[in-house]
């Protein structure tokens, strides 16, 4: 009842020209900056010229890539004959500042980048982080430097925040809570509150409870100033959705065998689709094999107990007993992988195995690229 | 209520706040020890935040409305009770429990407002979810005495923890005067009491490990009382020191153990024998070098000196019976 999914082969995606984006997501603690790592290093050892976008990445894994500051800048990790291996982490406040900057005067750019209203929002981690990697994505798209990129998504509360980052956006600029704040400067003046019928009376009163005057009087400033920038703001948001649609674009899904990872995986699998994003498959990371399949839990397991109870051969019993506990974990996972596949059985799949140490350094990421690129497919069967 | 004072390590704490990085099973503990500090016929709520209703599904139940309602029966007769905070809810509760402006809130969540200020303004919303929670831990019944014994909240990662309970920094550039501020300094009161304690799960791995050690220093930086540290999914050793510690060099005999297989009737022949113990020999050497890896990162979360509680991990995967389990070991720690 083992099902066969179709294998994810990596080195067909990174050896099409064609191939200009990857976008890896999943959950958090799923090793999606690893693997984005790795999949770049090993797109750089085939010959491409590619970068890195990673959102907030652990130290050592940085590191690992020569990075050592959040500056926006792509460095030079690696060059592999014809290939480069770019890498750089995202100035969400920086990216922010830039957009403010390409699109108000100086004046109102002062005005919004003093603000604490825009201060709060550029440098708060929900939502804003997951907008500006897009916005990122799509002037390193733009720019045209580098021929692939592979794009780490942000820790999302939900890993689908950054999909819905752009609709957010424009549900927030067209949201009657903007035009209401919006309303003095477009009535020359006057408060705003005064326009509007009785029940925006009511909604001004516990405004004015809720936020205080201040605040009020700060909000209504930053979203007038503000308001020169949104044109420009929704249409770049526009674009980068439609550019992860373009079919350039491929979309890697992470996930560790564990049911959570693997329900936000099959979620993000039919999101995708929703959304008619290209999906190219699924990456299970941290797979425990082992090397005597052949050996089942229960056979392992009631073999232990035989020779404790004769009071025999300790060390056999304590090893048996160990691979009963892997062979166990190994099932529980592959039970996990088996939910996915029985709702997604058309879903390209590589498995790669848990490693003993983090990644460190480049050897590390060359050895992920070579187990994503092995496309080892369910080596493990189970009788228990 | 009979809550009578046990000799526990958070004896006297009230807000149990639960963090950790991704994937280190953050639900779970919180979970479990929301069972472990109900028993023995203590009140206590479990509350989540993030709007994934893990709650929910770890308890095997519908998704949860924004109620209190008691959800699981812990050892020896207590009350697990559970909420999913709502943002959206909590605003309107808000304005109805300071301001009985309940229809008020109806209209501004039509607006948008509470859309706009998730966007604009994230620290908002973070007032308003740990409002509703420190509100639970303060609230007093018609007897006089909390209601909760003790709340347990399933909070953000560790990436986020420390935003997300500085509440008073997060909104003063916003609202330097007037009732957030207020509430703000309320909530922040309760976070930075005596009766708060920010607990960290970890697995014995360098990166989460490393996250907890930051986490750590972020919050004591920010003058939050750091609980304890729960090791969760360990996998225990049942092989003797000097068998891993030669194992870890890639020493370990073979021949012995086809000796075993064959007086245990796994093998099929000398041949079969040497060929799944040479198999299971390559286990031991990985297991053992894991091990080892285990071992340093015990020792560096030592350096925290917080105390630390060590889950095991649950074979067939988290589900009630697992939940049990663990709460009856968190007790067996100390730490509930």
């Amino acid at each position: 009842m083992t099902r066969t999914p179709p294998v994810l082969d990596v080195d067909a995606i990174l050896d099409d020209r064609g191939t200009r984006i990857v976008v890896c997501c999943g959950s958090g603690g799923v090793g999606k900056t690893t693997t984005a790592a790795a999949l770049g290093l090993r797109a750089a050892e085939r010959g491409r010229r590619s970068v890195v976008l990673t959102v907030d990445p652990a130290r050592r894994l940085a590191q690992s890539m020569g990075l050592t500051e959040l500056d926006n800048t792509p460095r030079l990790v690696h060059t592999a004959g014809e290939g480069q291996l770019f890498a750089m982490m995202l100035d969400m406040k920086r990216t922010f500042d830039e957009i403010i900057e390409a699109h108000a005067d100086p004046e109102r750019a002062r005005q919004i980048l003093t603000n604490p209203f825009y201060q709060s929002l550029s440098s708060s981690f929900a939502g804003t982080q997951e907008y500006m990697a897009m916005e990122k994505l799509g002037q390193l798209r733009r720019s045209d430097e580098w021929d692939l990129i592979i794009v780490d998504t942000p820790p999302s509360r939900s890993a689908l925040d950054f999909l819905d980052a752009p609709e957010r956006l424009g549900r927030f600029l067209d949201g009657r809570f903007i035009r209401l704040l919006m309303a003095p400067a477009k009535a020359g003046g006057r408060s705003a509150f005064k326009l509007f019928n009785a029940g925006f009376g009511l909604v001004a009163g516990a405004m004015t409870k809720l936020l205080g005057a201040q605040v009020i009087k700060d909000l209504q400033t930053f979203v007038s100033a503000l308001d020169a920038v949104f044109g420009g703001f929704r249409q770049r948001a526009e674009m980068t959705y439609k550019l992860l649609q373009a079919p350039g674009t491929a979309f890697v899904v992470v996930a560790s065998p564990e049911r959570d990872a693997m329900r936000e995986a099959s979620y993000f699998v039919e999101r995708l689709a929703e959304e008619r994003m290209p999906l190219a498959g699924l990456v299970i990371n941290r797979v425990h094999e082992s090397p005597a399949v052949a050996l089942s839990a229960t056979r392992s397991a009631a073999a232990a107990e035989e020779l404790e109870s004769r009071g025999e051969h300790e060390l056999t019993a304590a090893v048996l007993r160990l691979h009963a506990g892997r062979m166990q974990l190994a099932a529980r996972e592959h039970r996990e992988r088996e939910h996915f596949l029985s709702a997604h059985p058309t879903v390209p799949v590589v498995q790669v195995a848990a490693m003993s140490e983090d990644v460190h350094d480049l050897t590390g990421l060359h050895e992920i690229g070579r187990l994503l690129a092995a496309g080892t497919e369910a080596t493990v069967r189970h009788s228990a | 209520m009979t809550a009578t004072a046990r000799d526990t390590d958070w004896d006297g704490v009230r807000l149990h706040v639960v963090t950790g990085k991704g994937g280190t099973g953050k639900t779970t503990v919180a979970a479990s020890l929301a069972l472990a500090l109900a028993s023995g016929g203590r009140k206590v709520l479990l509350v989540e935040v993030e709007g994934r209703q893990g709650i929910a599904q770890i308890f095997d139940l519908p998704p949860l409305p924004y109620e209190e309602r008691r959800i699981a029966v812990a050892p020896g007769g207590g009350d697990v009770h559970a909420l999913a905070i709502d943002p959206e809810e909590a605003m309107l509760d808000y304005l109805e429990m300071f301001y009985g402006m309940r229809r008020a809130g109806r209209a501004l969540t039509k607006m948008g407002i509470v859309d706009f200020a998730t966007t604009v303004a994230p620290g908002f919303r973070d007032v308003l979810v740990t409002g509703k929670t420190t509100e639970a831990v303060r609230r007093r019944g018609k007897n006089g005495r909390r209601v909760y014994d003790a709340v347990v909240l399933d909070a953000p990662p560790t990436g986020r923890i420390g935003r997300f309970l500085n509440v008073t920094e997060e909104v003063a550039d916003l609202a330097r005067v007037g009732p957030i501020k207020n509430h703000s300094e309320l909530v922040s009161g309760v976070v930075k009491s005596a009766e708060t304690a920010v607990h960290f799960v970890t697995l014995l791995e360098e990166m989460p490990v490393q996250e907890t050690l930051d986490g750590i220093a972020e919050l004591r930086s920010a003058g939050l009382a750091v609980g304890g540290i729960f090791i969760n999914m360990v996998r225990e050793s049942q092989l003797p020191e000097a068998v891993l510690d030669s194992a870890v060099k890639g020493r370990f005999d073979a021949a012995e153990i086809a000796l075993g297989l064959k007086a245990a009737g796994l093998a099929d022949g000398a041949s079969d024998a040497t060929a799944v113990a040479e198999a299971l020999a390559a286990e031991v050497v990985e297991h053992a070098r894991r091990t080892e890896l285990e071992k340093t990162e015990r020792a560096t979360l030592r350096k925290a000196t917080v105390p630390c509680y060590e889950l095991p991990l649950l074979a067939d995967g988290v589900d009630l019976a697992g939940l049990y389990e663990l709460a009856e070991t968190i007790c067996a720690e100390g730490a509930a």
